[in-house]
Parts: C-alpha cells; structure tokens; sequence
C-alpha cells in the first residue's frame, strides 16, 4: 500500500483518462524520444526486413515488396515505461500476422526475437505478435514515420510497453524458446504488459 | 524491487531551475554510476504520479543518494519536488534502475553532457575521483549559459570542460556556440566508451560528431532526457 506524500494533492483521480494503465501519465501532444544508440541514417533503396529462424519460408521483404503487402492501420494507445502514455494515435503499416503467414512458422515456434539495424533487440512471445496485436510501420498519423521515432519503419506492439516496439526494425527471428534482448538484459521485464505495470526483471 | 521510504535530509539548489534533493534510503544503495530511480508521489485520493530521475552521487556504499530534479514548467512531479517537498519529509522510491548507461570505473569513459544531462554523467566523475582514477574519464558539456551550470564549484578540473552555447562567462576563450569537433577531438580515445546524455537534439548532435571523429556507434552509449515532468 503506498505511503501519502504530505502536501501532494495530485492532479485528482476523478480526471484520470480510463485509457491510462497504472503508474501513466498523459503525455497529451508531445512524443519524447528515448533511444539508447546513436539514430541511424537507413536508405529505404537498401533496406530490407527479414522474417527467418524457426519457419518453413525464411523471407525478406524490400522497402517497395512490404509496400505491395496488404495494409493495416492501427488506432489506439501508446504506453512508455518511463511512465508517459500517447492516447489516440494512428500508425499504417502492415500486420505482422501477414508477413509471418508467408514465413510459416514450424511446430515448436513460441517467441521471436525482433531486431533493429542498429542492433538493437527485443524479445516477445510469438502469442503478442499474431491476432492482430502487432504490425510494422511506417507512417504516423498520415506522414512517413520520422527517423527519431524509429522510420522508416519500426515495429508497433502496443499493448506492450513501447521498448517492444523496436524503432528501425530489421526483422523477426522465430524460435522455440525465450531470451532476453537489449533492455530485457538491463533489467527490464520480459514481456511487458503496462496493465500489469511488468517494468522490471520481478515485477 | 520494492518501492521503499526515503526521507529527505538535504535539499539545494543548483542552478535557478534545478534542485539536488539528498535522500537517506533504508539500506545502503546498490547503484552504480549512471543508473536512476524513480520518484512516486501519492495524494490523498490515491492518485499517483512517478518520474526517474538520475542519481548524481557516485556509489559509496553508504545509505544516502543525491538526485538532482530539473523543474519543468507545468511538470506535476519537478513542480512538487521543488516547491512542495522539505527536509524531513518521506518519499517513495524505486531502483536502482537501468544497466546499460553505466560505467563501473575500470575503462576509460568519454563523457558528453548537454544541460540537465550532466546528472549521471556527474556519478561517473565522482567516482572516478573518489577512487584515484580521473584519467580514466574526460567530461565535455555544454550548457547555454554559466547560470545553467549544474556543480559549478566541483565540476572543474584537468579531466573536464565546459562549453556555453548562447552566452559564455567574460573573458572566455571560446566564443559561445553548440557543441564542434574542435571541442571534442582531444578527448575522444581509442579503447574506451562515450556516453552521451543530453535533449534528443542534443544528443543526436554529440553522437553525430562522435562517430565523425572516429568513434564506432557501438562504442557509444546514449541517454535522451525526455520532457517528463
């Protein structure tokens, strides 16, 4: 049970935005951007997203191949760690569901590990990326996704905490077992799921 | 990790905008140099607000942590860190947190600072100079003016600098302007990691002319302050 802090009246519970999971705030129009790398300068002639691992079609997809794929929009909720929520945002892209169907995962396949052309990597269970729960995109609200924000593309789960959300996206590796990635290996919680407030390794 | 009581046994100010709060924990704390905690406010009808913050004293194996709040204009948490909390008064905590922008004091570190992103860079210097190993270390930062200058009294030394983007103290050298490679070429090395920590801008900026000086991305490590209130 926490503590009363003496003199904090706080911004009131009543006004609390329902959308908001526990420990959030509204972050209203700002986006804050919290990368850990140096933001990468990715040329959408060379890039490239690969599904592979644990499938039966390992596949990569060009800039203009992924664009040929069936559309997919999502409109919702955003929700950091660090504490901010972004409410009724748009992003476009394709489902993920769509390009897994072409990779055919095997038997036994249970999480993917997603990465970034950076290198960065963050680990999900297979289950919160099929069903319409994830996507890569590229476009926010109407415009092409702007680099600090992951563009040309990231991938988009969020129902998770947004470090799932892997900016610069590169691919997904299927596998038949759990590994942490980047943050997971610094102490973040290895799935994530802001209703539950699982911010840290325990929680 | 538990959120815990922490009283408050200190507070000044740093700049105008900018309080270290010092805190007595219920136990010695286990940070290491860079890591933050979070800050959790609770009022009356339950509401809750919490917000990180970087630790600025380097790990001493004592019970007692500095942070240092910047007050943001409308910020809900900055706001009442500033304005609301006394010496005396007990607040929740949690962490430490975070293990990737981290230096344990044994390779060398470059360490690029703008503005309020000296706080965890500042763990690190203090670490390094209270375990004997400053030459291990070189601190670049900017800030736009002296009065924005967090740990002005204990900043200076051989194994630091400070550069002023929009006024510069009289007498300076260095007219005042962003951040160049000039001002950072001498203290990029060769076999230790750059951690960088400023505004997203800033941040990009720094990193941008690191990597043109040679250093290889995955030798830098970056920490973007987000307007978090």
């Amino acid at each position: 049970m926490a503590k009363f802090t003496r003199g904090f009246a706080g911004r009131g519970k009543a006004a609390r935005d329902a959308r908001l999971p526990p420990g959030q705030y509204d972050i209203g129009r700002g986006w804050p951007v919290l990368t850990a790398e140096v933001t990468p300068n990715l040329d959408t002639s060379t890039w490239t997203f690969t599904v592979d691992g644990l499938v039966q079609r390992a596949t990569t997809w060009t800039w203009d191949e992924i664009h040929g794929l069936t559309p997919s929009t999502f409109s919702g909720d955003i929700h950091c760690v660090t504490t901010w929520s972004k409410l009724g945002v748009t992003f476009a892209g394709v489902s993920v569901d769509t390009l897994l169907s072409a990779a055919k995962p095997s038997p036994g396949a249970s999480h993917v590990m997603a990465r970034s052309h950076t290198g960065y990597t963050t680990n999900l269970p297979l289950a919160d990326v099929t069903d319409g729960k994830a996507w890569v995109v590229w476009e926010y609200d109407g415009a092409p996704l702007e680099v600090q924000h992951g563009g040309p593309a990231r991938l988009l789960v969020p129902h998770l905490y947004f470090w799932k959300s892997a900016k610069w996206v590169s691919g997904l590796q299927v596998m038949d077992h759990d590994e942490p990635g980047f943050w997971e290996r610094n102490g973040y919680h290895d799935r994530g799921d802001p209703w539950l407030e699982q911010r840290y390794q325990g929680d | 990790m538990p959120w815990v009581e922490a009283r408050v046994v200190a507070t000044h100010d740093e700049t105008p905008s900018a309080k270290t709060l010092r805190l007595a924990l219920p136990a010695p704390s286990t940070h290491r140099a860079g890591q933050h905690y979070i800050v959790r406010l609770t009022a009356p009808d339950g509401y809750q607000a919490s917000r990180s913050y970087s630790v600025a004293s380097a790990p001493d194996g004592s019970n007692e942590i500095e942070l240092t709040v910047e007050r943001l204009d409308n910020g809900e948490v900055s706001t009442f860190l500033h304005d609301g909390l006394e010496v005396g008064d007990d607040i929740e905590v949690r962490g430490p947190i975070g293990g990737w922008f981290v230096w344990d004091g044994e390779m060398p570190a470059l360490l690029v600072g703008g503005g309020s992103g000296i706080v965890p860079l500042m763990a690190m210097l203090r670490l390094a100079r209270a375990t004997g190993r400053s030459e291990l270390v070189q601190l670049i930062l900017s800030v736009r003016s002296p009065v924005d200058l967090y740990y002005a009294h204990e900043l200076p030394g051989p194994e630091t600098a400070v550069v002023y983007s929009r006024v510069a103290p009289p007498g300076s050298a260095r007219p005042p302007g962003r951040l160049t490679p000039d001002d950072l070429e001498g203290a990029v090395q060769h076999d230790g990691t750059a951690y960088v920590c400023g505004s997203p801008p800033f941040a990009d900026a720094a990193s941008r002319l690191l990597v043109g000086l040679g250093v290889p991305v995955d030798r830098i490590r970056v920490e973007r302050f987000g307007p978090s209130g």
